[in-house]
């Protein structure tokens, strides 16, 4: 009786959490969704822990906790994957933003660059 | 940039066989190497009056942009480090977009003698990306151990590829005509070896020819060459990978066609983009 108060409170919790990110425009919808779909699951079974054994069962596997438990590090396995290229994609986004800013900033001082010389020649001009 | 770049380009790689009328961009990365870039750059100067110097500042936290600006070189400053692949492919693209017939990447620390550059330009007749290679003969750079074989199982799977000698795949020595420039400028590997292994390896995959000239290399006038063996052997298994992964990732086309159609633009009504 206890361990379906302390997953249902769980799964409650995480899909507040998710809401509330949701609601202050934190999270990308392709990441939302994702976490909609893992709260949605996680509540229902929080609350009835028993609800997978018969699938379980069918499958061959002894317990529903052993079937949340291998579903749920398939799942996180998956999202660990999908940051990593996420974050690589996000690498050679801004090494392309860095290339252009500095050639930008060469463009910026080549157009500047013969006043400079200019000035420098009437100053040497002068002296 | 400059209007009118892209014809005189245009008119120059006809007539690219007269090594005087070709325009060469010499692409010079450095990161914190105010010490050694003012020698290099006057080398630079004495052994190829007529080539434009680019030095690309990866990020740079001493004065190396100010010693390259003093010593006359254009400079492009990274807003923070990239590594020499970011470096490079800044240089590449750079040269794309100005028009240039031929780039020569030259190591900023003072390892790579500029008197060799007139050579590496030459070999360009006859190649797409010509490489100073250290182990063809001249000088006297000797490597044992681990880092020998690394060294070997490059030179056997590149020379494979290119169906030429390419005993040095490591070098940063090199010379690039046209064709190879836009392919760097599209696609440059910034990881490890990316710079010198991965992009050769990409190069010859899209069927680039690839030849080597033997050069002598100087020791570093700046930084310590590492030499443990513990070192050189991760070196070996990084180099495996590297070479493993460069041999199966996907190798983007270049686009031939972006130097054309960057020349047109302001010739489209202006504001009509913004």
């Amino acid at each position: 009786m206890h361990l379906s108060v302390i997953t249902s409170l769980t799964g409650l919790a995480l899909l507040g959490c998710i809401l509330e990110l949701l609601r202050r425009h934190q999270l990308r919808e392709k990441y939302a969704a994702l976490w909609l779909a893992v709260g949605s699951a996680v509540v229902p079974l929080g609350l009835f822990p028993q609800m997978l054994d018969s699938l379980a069962r069918g499958l061959g596997i002894v317990s529903g906790a052993s079937l949340v438990l291998f579903a749920g590090i398939v799942l996180l396995l998956l999202v660990c994957l999908h940051l990593s290229w996420e974050s690589s994609r996000l690498e050679e986004e801004t090494r392309t933003l860095a290339e252009e800013i500095a050639l930008i900033r060469a463009a910026l001082e080549e157009q500047n660059r013969p006043a400079a010389v200019a000035a420098r020649r009437t100053e040497g001009g002068a002296g | 940039m400059t209007p009118g770049s892209g014809t005189d380009a245009a008119a120059g790689s006809g007539a690219a066989a007269g090594t005087g009328a070709r325009r060469v961009l010499v692409i010079v990365p450095a990161w914190n190497e105010a010490e050694g870039l003012a020698a290099v750059l006057a080398e630079l100067r004495a052994a190829v009056p007529a080539a434009d110097v680019l030095v690309v500042d990866d990020g740079s936290t001493d004065r190396t942009a100010q010693t390259a600006r003093a010593a006359g070189a254009l400079v492009a400053r990274l807003p923070y480090n990239l590594g020499v692949g970011g470096a490079m492919r800044t240089g590449y693209r750079y040269a794309l977009d100005q028009g240039y017939d031929a780039a020569v990447q030259v190591d900023a620390d003072g390892q790579h003698d500029p008197g060799y550059v007139p050579a590496l330009l030459a070999a360009l007749e006859t190649a797409d990306l010509v490489v100073g290679a250290r182990f063809a003969g001249v000088g006297d750079y000797r490597v044992r151990g681990p880092r020998r074989w690394s060294m070997r199982l490059l030179s056997l799977v590149l020379s494979g590829m290119a169906g030429t000698r390419l005993t040095d795949s490591t070098s940063g020595f090199r010379a690039c005509n046209r064709d190879m420039i836009a392919f760097f400028a599209r696609w440059y590997p910034a990881e490890y070896l990316g710079d010198t292994v991965e992009s050769m390896v990409g190069a010859l995959r899209r069927g680039y020819q690839v030849r080597q000239v033997a050069v002598a290399m100087r020791p570093r006038t700046t930084g310590v060459p590492s030499q443990s063996s513990a070192r050189a052997l991760v070196y070996l298994a990084r180099t495996a990978l590297v070479l493993l992964l460069a041999l199966t990732r996907r190798v983007p086309a270049p686009q031939r066609a972006e130097s054309a159609t960057r020349v047109p633009e302001p010739a489209e009504p202006a504001g009509a983009a913004r």
